[in-house]
């Protein structure tokens, strides 16, 4: 055996060269450090982050408390923690972008073009797969059981699992910042492009199993909340008397069962196409491109609900909560939620317009899709009459909410203009298309989940976030984005290629300096957050909220302390109508001992989470450099994990009666001593969640 | 007017101090001149249409807009207004706090969206038959045929009739209308030219079809739009609508170069790379297109030829 023979099979394709920092040694271009430095940022991080959790003496509380934890709350919060991580790196590299984009000019700027390629293609995966889907999924995980009054999610253990694969995918993004590259076909991967023949190196399929990953993560997390959903409901808890954001976390997870398989299987054929040379997606021996862009987007349309419609439920929450009202038109949400998850299937081609299809297949597409805009429209109706004769309080949470009704209709109006296929011929493939989807994400989702997070955030920590560094985020936020994206659209007019890395027209330069403001500013909006996390930490004495309502809202979750107790129901509620909590409160029927208390069983913690997870991320990274011993060592690793857990009989610890008697009636101890704090002095240190009754109810 | 005064005055320190980053100099630069002359940008694209498809495409343009007034207006004017109007601070406002249901405003939500919605569709349907890429422009003269090969990174235009072929230079008679058949000899890749027509897909192994014709002659920026690897960004195409007698003198320059595009050529010209300047072949092999065509599609070249034994 010679000596490369002996590397190959030791260590695949993997070489010196793969390593930026050996590239930025060899060509020292500015591009070639930057490159290198972000790579150094994530060895410096990971050394980082491994020193301080040894100085600190974190690793034991790090396993044992929070990664084999099987609790959703914890497990939700995990969730939240990585989209935070990916959207830092997602958005630098977006603001990285925009700043190219503004000196390049014909000139060249400070990245290269190779580099500028793997920047769009990492900003959109990142920002759809592993910030975006996390973070919803986090949402989703922590308040869907509290709000229909169930102790843990269907199968906790597959919970941790879908979590960690998602990581294990992010992970081998980061990786491929430190080794190798990433791809440079962009989020939506188009072959032949991405195919073997022009693109022989790692980096589609660094994008093909970080895709792969978080995809079956996520169709297991789906099929996990839908089961949830469906079975572990409290009793009295009907579908129609669920709290809003259930539905749209019920819809989002039969979209994830349906729409996430197509996906696996067009990466899975490109992935044969490039490993075993098979033609389905190749320019030769009948290959055809076409089927990939039809299963992409068969993913990708239903994707962009998955992603909205969370959201929208979390506007559902707010904007009731914050009006001091019942929701509008409940029924009609509804319906609007679920008439929005079936049509989404049935519009994907008009993501190609422009591919040459006939006029009335264009034209039927068209059609469907500005149909969606019909249950969209009533949506948005809904909760503009949600504040008609309500008390509106313009906290946080409700200021992103009106952010977004206004904004999100920009970018609907753009949306229809898009379904227009002639319109679409013209502007598709521009930075127009940027703009209208970065428009509706942003508010629509982004708005909605950070609103979300500081909803719930005194729910799950148990201290209200600084109100004052809230609102210097919100502003960041707006402005950040209309100064962004508003000028993408008058560019997009004007003929602007989206992910061009140089520009030859002089006029297109103010615009664009606009825009990289805006980036920049987005940029300090993130930071904000951040800043207002530290902010509330350090000030989380004056800001507890212990009893657990600290926004006199209406829905189970806000009925139980906060944060709430390991097993979140001390006694599982039983519930008669809609609006179940806003209810008792008003006949006075809240903050009692239950007769009697019960022996709770909670799932014990579990390693196979992290495993499974660590080893998808290794055979991956395997599979990526053509490391086949090790591919095939993380693919039996994961499954062994998986068949040896299915022996374990004993899953399960108990909570005794007594221990949660005594938690209870120490929390109806803190409810008796507590002073009920009216709306006007909510965001005030007086508030420590106990709500004064609002203006006496009015007789039905 | 003090606010007038102070701003003037911080005008005049800044102006004093001209050290400072000249970036915040620019960027206010910027942000002062957009309304005055940010908007030449617009003439690059559809707003700037110099043809009857771009021209139609505008007007359909205008009208969504206006139909979408319609949409937007009601959501951003109640929105402020209930916001601000049942603000908690405001003890004259009605209070119901469990009103959540009223028969007329839900056919007020759902019916007038819905309405919108057909009329778009009427627009919409009628539209995507009118501007059908495939469809042949109406007029008395007969079309210029020209064949498009989309390559990394540059465009290869192909006269089959005249015998003539170009580079990054797409010449045509303004006033007639032309006919384009694409096909690609890499990956995918979008034929756009903002200020004539709406764009198209060029993939390797079939052919794609676009109508477009220019209302006077001129010079048209052309590019490809679908990211296509690391010279994406400089394929760039001019497109020259020229009169007829520009155009015959132009196609007699193109037929004295001596150079001949065949398959050889093609292969030495598809080789990834960037052409900055434009290039003529004054002869073009028969039926180059569709051995291009078949280059690319080996399964159905070999049952071809297996059927031809």
């Amino acid at each position: 055996m010679s000596g490369d023979d002996l590397w190959y099979s030791l260590f695949g394709r993997l070489e010196a060269k793969a390593l930026p920092f050996v590239r930025a040694w060899e060509h020292p271009t500015l591009s070639e450090f930057i490159g290198a430095g972000a790579g150094a940022m994530v060895v410096v991080g990971g050394i980082a982050v491994v020193a301080l959790l040894s100085w600190l003496r974190w690793w034991r509380p790090l396993f044992l408390d929070w990664l084999t934890s099987l609790d959703h709350k914890k497990i939700g919060i995990m969730y939240v923690v990585l989209a935070a991580v990916m959207f830092t790196r997602a958005l630098i590299e977006a603001v990285l972008m925009r700043t190219q984009q503004s000196l390049a000019i014909n000139a060249p700027g400070i990245v290269a073009p190779e580099h500028f390629a793997q920047l769009f293609s990492t900003h959109g995966t990142i920002m759809i797969f592993f910030m975006a889907m996390p973070f919803l999924t986090g949402l989703i995980n922590y308040v869907v059981p509290l709000q229909i009054g169930a102790r843990d999610v269907a199968f906790p253990l597959l919970n941790s699992i879908s979590l960690m694969l998602t990581a294990g995918g992010a992970g081998l993004v980061m990786v491929s910042l430190a080794v190798g590259d990433f791809s440079t076909g962009g989020w939506s991967g188009y072959p032949p492009y991405t195919g073997k023949a022009f693109q022989p190196g790692v980096g589609p399929d660094y994008w093909i199993w970080a895709v792969t990953l978080s995809s079956l993560g996520t169709t297991l997390s789906g099929l996990n909340f839908a089961t949830t959903i469906y079975k572990k409901r409290c009793p009295g808890m009907h579908l129609m008397r669920m709290p809003l954001f259930c539905w749209t976390a019920l819809c989002t997870s039969v979209l994830m069962i349906f729409a996430m398989p197509p996906l696996t299987l067009a990466t899975a054929l490109l992935a044969l196409d490039r490993y075993a040379d098979f033609h389905f997606f190749t320019n030769d021996l009948g290959g055809n491109m076409m089927n990939y862009v039809n299963l992409f987007w068969l993913f990708g349309h239903p994707e962009v609900y998955i992603l909205i419609l969370p959201a929208f439920g979390v506007y559902s929450e707010v904007i009731s909560a914050f009006s001091s009202k019942e929701l509008y038109g409940y029924i009609s949400l509804v319906l609007a939620t679920m008439a929005i998850g079936v049509l989404s299937f049935t519009v994907w081609l008009h993501h190609f317009f422009t591919m040459g299809q006939s006029a009335d297949v264009n034209a039927v597409f068209g059609i469907a899709t500005m149909t969606i805009a019909v249950p969209t429209g009533v949506k948005i109706y809904d909760w503009i009459w949600t504040m008609f004769r309500g008390e509106v309080r313009f906290t946080t949470p409700m200021l992103f909410s009106l952010a977004f009704l206004v904004t999100f209709v920009l970018g609907g109006l753009s949306g229809i203009m898009l379904a227009v296929p002639p319109i679409d011929y013209v502007v598709h493939n521009t930075v127009f298309l940027v703009a209208h989807f970065h428009n509706v994400i942003i508010p629509g989702l982004l708005y909605g989940l950070i609103a979300g997070y500081m909803y719930w955030f005194p729910k799950i920590f148990g201290f209200r976030l600084n109100e004052r560094w809230g609102r210097i985020s919100f502003v960041c936020w707006v402005a950040g984005f209309y100064l962004a994206f508003m000028p993408l659209y008058v560019l997009g007019l004007g003929g602007m290629a989206r992910r061009s890395q140089a520009l030859f027209e002089p006029d297109y330069r103010p615009w664009l300096i606009v825009a990289v403001l805006g980036a920049f500013l987005l940029l300090a909006a993130l930071a904000t957050l951040f800043g207002q996390l530290v902010v509330s930490i350090r000030q989380r004495e004056h800001n507890r909220v212990p009893v657990g309502d600290p926004w006199d809202a209406r829905s189970l979750e806000w009925s139980i302390p906060a944060p709430p107790p390991e097993y979140n129901f001390a006694t599982i509620p039983h519930v008669d109508r809609r609006d179940v909590f806003y209810w008792r409160k008003a006949e006075e029927k809240t903050y009692r001992a239950a007769e009697r208390y019960d022996d709770i069983a909670v799932p014990k913690n579990s390693w196979i989470g992290p495993i499974v997870g660590f080893a998808g991320a290794v055979c991956a990274f395997g599979l990526v450099w053509h490391i086949w011993w090790m591919a095939i060592l993380g693919f039996l690793a994961g499954w062994t994990a998986v068949i040896a857990r299915s022996f374990v009989r004993d899953t399960h610890r108990i909570v005794p009666a007594a221990e949660v008697e005594a938690a209870e009636r120490r929390w109806l101890a803190q409810v008796a001593a507590a002073r009920p704090v009216p709306r006007r002095l909510e965001v005030n240190s007086d508030n420590v969640g106990l709500a004064e009754p609002f203006p006496a109810p009015v007789p039905a | 007017m003090t606010g007038a005064r102070q701003s003037s005055r911080s005008a005049g320190t800044a102006a004093a101090r001209l050290g400072r980053p000249r970036a915040v100099a620019v960027a206010l630069a910027a942000l002062g001149l957009l309304p005055l002359g940010g908007c030449g940008v617009l003439d690059h694209g559809l707003l700037g249409a110099a043809g009857p498809v771009a021209d139609e495409t505008r007007s359909l343009f205008y009208l969504v807009c206006v139909i979408l007034i319609f949409v937007a207006g009601p959501v951003l004017v109640l929105t402020p207004i209930f916001a601000w109007h049942y603000r908690l601070s405001n003890t004259r406002s009605a209070y119901r706090p469990q009103w959540g249901f009223n028969w007329p405003l839900e056919g007020f939500i759902w019916i007038p969206p819905a309405i919108i919605v057909v009329v778009l569709a009427f627009f919409l349907w009628r539209g995507t038959h009118r501007l059908d890429p495939y469809k042949p422009l109406a007029s008395d003269a007969s079309p210029v045929e020209v064949q498009v090969v989309a390559l990394d990174w540059k465009w290869l235009f192909i006269y089959p009739k005249e015998g003539v072929a170009s580079v990054n230079e797409l010449v045509f008679p303004a006033g007639r209308p032309v006919h384009l058949s694409l096909t690609s000899g890499t990956v995918m890749q979008s034929f756009f030219i903002p200020q004539l027509a709406g764009q198209i897909y060029a993939m390797a192994g079939m052919t794609t079809q676009l109508n477009l014709a220019a209302h006077e002659p001129g010079r048209f920026r052309g590019e490809n739009t679908q990211f296509n690897g690391m010279g994406f960004q400089t394929q760039k195409f001019v497109a020259l609508a020229k009169t007829d007698d520009a155009y015959r003198a132009w196609l007699a320059q193109a037929k004295a170069d001596g150079q001949t595009l065949d398959m050889t050529a093609y292969k030495i010209l598809s080789a990834r790379a960037v052409q900055t300047q434009p290039s003529q072949f004054g002869s073009v092999a028969p039926d180059l297109f569709k051995a291009i065509l078949a280059l690319d599609d080996a399964g159905a070249h070999a049952a071809h030829k297996k059927a031809g034994q």
